[in-house]
């Protein structure tokens, strides 16, 4: 059936409760949309036969009617997140081969509600990147076109699973966020995008980044999806000492599609220089809708704005040069053999490693090394404060707050490559709220002069995901897009 | 702030990250670069500002200093780089190995 691809995660659910198909019909239709969609490299690893397994598993529990909020749903996972007995790479040589013996705590909950895997999506090498050129395995295309017909890129770091969520040949996916890894790449692909508030899922199994900024999330053809998705994936686990001992919320009862007297701020500070003059109409288009809506907007301040990118780019490295200093070639990985176990520990470095990620373990090294620390790291983590703050005092005049997702549409391999800062400047507007460890939600709101997908991004109040879910519903619906890649 | 290249090369054995002389001077002008760039936060005052280190306001939670988890040697040593196995049964467990640290 090759109808069941084209379903949203939503219908599909409810299709497989209506017993209108089996969960291996939906396993059989997915299989062979990855397989025909090869050319996008948006996995590492295909998982079908494990898939269809699930399904059969997944069959058995709708036929008793036992069916749990994900059964049989196939999903593709962000190639960060532990599996257990499946590859799992970080896309980097240094994990080449590497077959984790235990489950992360996300995918278990994922599976726990009946979800089933069809592989492991392609990112940028350690989650470090924004266009998902640094893989060990190969570059990802967005499934979008421009009108040059050049292949473009799908953002990053999430980079396979936006492309796999917008090709239609996963019907969701997980990615992770530490600067905006989720929402610019759903931005840049037409799909929607979570980075839920930190805390909310558990890191527990996920390969880690940055420890202080890392959250999971969903990627999702819409809204609706990303809530279903959302409260599968969250909850509190004790195995990470940050996961927020909170109930979780039923997201899907939040879209009601009323935000009559919601106040939504805009702030002043990302009327960057030099934006597009698309990407300031689309903003502006997206104030109308809300206003229509019967919310009101709010001119806001964000004074510490332009802080967010250098203070992030010390945090990042810093707390990356310390997680990944577990890649020596010791326990697990590649080994490069040395005179020495240092020129060992040199050599497997050098070698399984990528250049991007080795520039951030210097920097992370350089900034946390004596005589430096205070200059720059203590300087950036007291910026942050003040960046934090920042977002406290907006709240104070609104209760959700609208910005761009990013500051251009999807660009082709090779630009934005000349050093590494202008591929920086990709993550403006999603930085912030990470440093903040606030919940950003990007979704598609228009098209580019090039027919290119440009998000929309929300941010919501600390564990307020239902708010941030209830308004982009509103910014969906408003925005009514409908655009196919390919199309 | 610009690096020279022998501060590089010292980072790099800080970082155990081997970097061949012919790679230090680009390393040195891409570290600089960036390092130029996160300078601006030197116009702020922070001299009264605390360092954030989380934005969770939560109390470190802790548990009972007890084993709850283990036992499973075979699976710990799944992934090693030429494990060594005293016995082939799980309970006797193995070892990871490394090169010769001592003469």
């Amino acid at each position: 059936m090759a109808g069941i691809v084209e379903l949203t995660l939503a219908q599909l659910r409810d299709g497989l409760r209506a017993k209108k198909f089996s969960a291996v019909e939906v396993a059989d239709a997915y299989i062979g949309a990855v397989e025909k969609a090869r050319d996008l490299n948006a996995f590492i690893v295909e998982t079908p036969d494990l898939a269809r397994e699930q399904a059969k598993a997944a069959d058995a529990r709708l036929a008793k009617g036992e069916g749990r909020d994900l059964e049989g749903v196939p999903l593709g996972i962000k190639d960060l997140f532990c599996t257990k007995g499946v590859q799992t790479t970080a896309a980097s040589k240094i994990l080449k081969g590497y077959v984790p013996q235990y489950e992360s705590t996300v995918t278990s909950n994922l599976f726990g509600a009946g979800a089933t895997m069809l592989g492991k999506l392609n990112l940028d090498e350690f989650a470090m990147g924004s266009a998902n050129i640094t893989s060990h395995f190969g570059n990802v295309k967005n499934p979008w076109k421009r009108k040059d017909g050049k292949d473009l890129v799908p953002g990053g770091s999430s980079g396979g699973s936006a492309a796999a969520v917008a090709a239609r040949i996963v019907a969701g996916a997980t990615g992770t966020d530490t600067g905006g890894s989720i929402r610019q790449p759903a931005s840049l692909t037409g799909i929607v995008g979570l980075k839920p508030t930190y805390g909310r899922c558990s890191r527990w199994g996920i390969v880690a980044f940055a420890s202080s900024l890392d959250q999971a999330g969903p990627m999702a053809r819409d809204v609706r999806d990303a809530a279903i998705l959302l409260k599968a994936m969250a909850g509190h686990d004790p195995k990470d000492s940050t996961s927020v001992p909170r109930p979780v919320p039923d997201y899907e009862k939040a879209l009601t599609g009323n935000v009559k007297g919601l106040r939504f701020g805009i702030p002043k500070e990302y009327r960057i220089d030099g934006m597009p003059a698309e990407i300031e109409k689309l903003w502006q288009q997206g104030i109308e809708w809300l206003k229509a809506a019967g919310a009101t907007p709010v001119e806001i301040s964000l004074p510490h704005t332009k802080y967010a990118l250098p203070t992030y780019y010390i945090i990042a490295p810093a707390e990356a040069s310390s997680n990944l200093a577990r890649y020596d070639g010791v326990r697990y990985g590649l080994r490069v053999p040395g005179s020495s176990l240092d020129e060992m520990y040199e050599n497997t470095r050098a070698e399984g490693f990528g250049a991007e990620v080795r520039r951030r373990i210097l920097i992370g090294t350089y900034v946390l090394s004596a005589g430096y620390y205070d200059a720059y790291y203590l300087k950036a983590q007291k910026v942050r404060t003040l960046i934090f703050q920042d977002f406290q005092k907006a709240w104070e005049q609104c209760d959700v707050i609208l910005t761009p997702a990013t500051p251009s549409a999807a660009f082709a391999i090779g630009e934005n490559q000349d050093d590494p800062l202008s591929m920086y400047l990709q993550d403006v507007f999603t930085v912030p709220v990470n440093l903040a460890g606030l919940p950003g939600l990007s979704v598609p709101a228009g098209l580019s002069a090039e027919g290119l997908p440009l998000g929309l991004q929300l941010i919501g109040k600390p564990f307020d995901e239902e708010t941030l879910l209830r308004v982009g519903g509103v910014v969906e619906t408003a925005a009514n897009f409908t655009a196919r890649p390919g199309a | 702030m610009s690096l020279d290249q022998a501060t590089v090369a010292r980072i790099a054995v800080l970082a155990r990250i081997k970097l061949p002389e012919a790679d230090r001077e680009k390393m040195a002008k891409e570290l600089s670069g960036i390092l130029d760039w996160v300078e601006m936060l030197k116009e702020l005052d922070t001299s009264k500002v605390e360092p954030m280190t989380s934005t969770v306001e939560m109390v470190l939670p802790q548990r009972a200093d007890k084993v709850t988890d283990g036992g499973y040697p075979a699976a710990i040593l799944a992934n090693a780089t030429e494990p060594v196995r005293i016995s082939n049964t799980e309970e006797a467990g193995g070892f990871f190995t490394v090169p010769k640290v001592v003469e």
